[in-house]
């Protein structure tokens, strides 16, 4: 089929490239590349927080220590440019928070870019877009003080065997990101548990409230200080990127006005989180434990609103039929209370939840398809 | 309760094939199409959850230490015949269920072909009987872990199937295509599967 020649109103971009002669016509402008873009555009609010509330939290816990800086190169960098460790002051706060995150980016991003460079050179190719979404994701995730060769590690292997040996983005069914981040999580389980990793001071521990639910329940959380609010906020200790769930709103609001989101699996998890939950305070009784924590609690601990709303709806994981969509996020919903709170050796289920939802993906759109035909024929057949 | 929490855990805690990695050749060569794997998943779920409470009943009231009691031989112990006795149990229900097969469901029978007379081979299978001796299961602990170990089984080939189906359209290495992306694959899966490990019911 040969293209005809570029009509006008191409130009003021409202056409594909190409246009078709015959139908069907496809009319979208965007492409691969546009929509990653519109991802990164959805991460930057919990960017932006990630940063001021990681320095933050190393202020409080500065303060609290009676430590007037932050140790290691970082202490002298920032002191060399006059930076305070003053929490109420949002620069300080970012420029710390910097401190930690842009060195583990860096790093993710040149460990995957070269991961992704070897591929196509190696396959004479060219390099599959989609990386710095990869590693956006990725870095958001991790706990500020994850030494920086793990997360090269990850990246690595979430590049690698998430993605890669599929072929590049689009031709894989594991999030590569969450691939990465799984990897890390089981091979350097010390580095992800405990109260000592979340906040980015040595020597530390300042318990998360999803760490305290676990251990007493309500009454826990409450003595943690950490109020409704801050957690919503983002305000609390926690990986760079996930603790506000403000901004996972924000981000996915955008995604899902963009079209690249699909509103279903988000009402999904959602719907699956907090049936599970009711099911499981009515089966236990009121003892003191996490079951006890109110669904609204549940909702903004831990990296539910991050990773329900930027991994989970992963267009290339996830589920692809809208019934399937519906099951797909109830299923993440589900296994994310289950592991949260059945299961003793995984103080947070989120990231494992999605990965066996990614896994299980393709067999409900199958069930889905399969049901669509039987359904068809009955009526018309 | 406690039967759904050992049917859990022998589905998806200790699944037989992503987390004990058993039955692997039939896993890895019957998993190109979903309807194909759900045909040799519910075979295997069937001769499983037959052969585990056989198994069972045999080693109770024959093999077992003091088992011939009741035939007047309290101090025999035919236990080094476990073995050889329950893979010639699972050998019968193989054939037995070839003949139905073949009678009734022609079309599965010949997908299935030479995978079939396997599963008789199939290490999750023996397995199956060899964790219900070592964990000294009753006879209702069998059954249940026979139906959960088998539906464990089928559940993760199925799986397996779908993820391959979808991923006709990737573009994956010369050097991997086949039997190396499907240990990459299974590997990915049974990471995910990690998910399940300590997960305490009840």
């Amino acid at each position: 089929m040969s293209a005809n020649p570029r009509p006008q109103h191409a130009e003021q971009g409202y056409l594909a490239r190409a246009a078709t002669a015959r139908a069907p016509h496809v009319r979208q402008r965007e492409d691969l590349a546009g929509v990653l873009r519109h991802v990164l555009v959805a991460l930057a609010p919990c960017l932006l927080v990630g940063l001021y509330n990681t320095g933050y939290q190393a202020n409080l816990a500065l303060a609290q220590l009676g430590l007037g800086t932050t140790t290691g190169w970082r202490g002298s960098l920032l002191n060399t440019f006059g930076v305070g460790f003053d929490a109420g002051s949002t620069l300080d706060c970012v420029l710390l928070g910097a401190a930690y995150f842009v060195p583990l980016f860096a790093v993710s991003a040149l460990t995957g870019a070269a991961c992704e460079r070897a591929f196509a050179l190696l396959r004479d190719r060219r390099p599959s877009p989609g990386l710095a979404v990869t590693v956006t994701l990725f870095s958001l995730s991790l706990p500020p003080t994850l030494p920086v060769w793990q997360a090269a590690l990850g990246i690595a292997f979430g590049v690698v065997v998430g993605r890669e040996v599929f072929g590049g983005t689009g031709k894989n069914f594991l999030n590569p990101a969450l691939v990465g981040l799984v990897f890390v999580y089981f091979a350097y389980p010390l580095a992800f548990k405990g109260a000592g990793v979340w906040t980015a001071v040595d020597g530390f521990t300042g318990a998360t409230a999803l760490g305290a639910a676990a251990l007493g329940g309500m009454g826990a959380v409450e003595a943690t200080g950490v109020t409704w609010l801050e957690s919503f906020l983002g305000l609390v200790p926690g990986s760079f990127g996930e603790t506000s769930t403000l901004a996972c709103l924000v981000g996915g609001a955008y995604l899902v006005l963009r079209r690249i989101a699909s509103w279903r699996i988000l009402v999904g998890a959602t719907l699956g989180l907090v049936g599970t939950l009711f099911l499981l305070q009515l089966a236990q009784g009121p003892a003191p434990s996490a079951t006890q924590v109110p669904w609204f609690w549940h909702l903004t601990l831990g990296s539910f609103a991050f990773g329900v709303t930027f991994m989970a709806t992963d267009p290339v994981s996830a589920a692809q039929t809208n019934a399937g969509r519906w099951i797909y996020g109830f299923l993440i919903g589900f296994l994310v209370i289950v592991i949260r709170l059945q299961s003793p050796v995984h103080p947070e289920g989120v990231m494992l939840a999605i990965l066996l939802g990614n896994v299980f993906a393709p067999l409900i759109d199958y069930a889905v398809v399969r049901r669509d035909i039987r359904r068809r024929k009955r009526r018309h057949g | 309760m406690s039967s759904l929490r050992l049917f859990v855990e022998a589905a998806f805690v200790e699944n037989l094939a992503l987390s004990f990695f058993l039955g692997m050749c039939t896993f890895l060569a019957v998993s190109r199409k979903v309807e194909t794997a759900i045909g040799v998943g519910i075979a295997v779920l069937v001769v499983q959850a037959i052969t585990v409470p056989v198994n069972n009943l045999i080693r109770h009231y024959l093999l077992a230490e003091g088992a011939l009691a009741w035939a007047g031989f309290p101090e025999v112990d035919l236990g080094f015949l476990g073995l050889i006795t329950y893979i010639g149990v699972i050998a019968a229900m193989v054939q037995i269920l070839e003949l139905v097969l073949d009678r009734h469901f022609p079309r599965l029978f010949s997908t299935l072909g030479v995978f079939l007379p396997l599963i008789t081979v199939n290490c999750a299978i023996l397995g199956g009987s060899l964790f219900m001796v070592e964990r000294n299961y009753t006879f209702s602990a069998s059954v249940v872990y026979g139906l959960g170990s088998g539906f464990g089984w089928a559940f993760a080939i199925a799986t397996l199937a779908a993820i391959r189906e979808k991923l006709d359209y990737s573009d994956v290495p010369a050097g991997l295509r086949g039997l190396g992306i499907n240990f990459v694959i299974v590997g990915l899966m049974s990471l995910a599967f990690l998910a399940f490990s300590g997960l305490r019911l009840g």
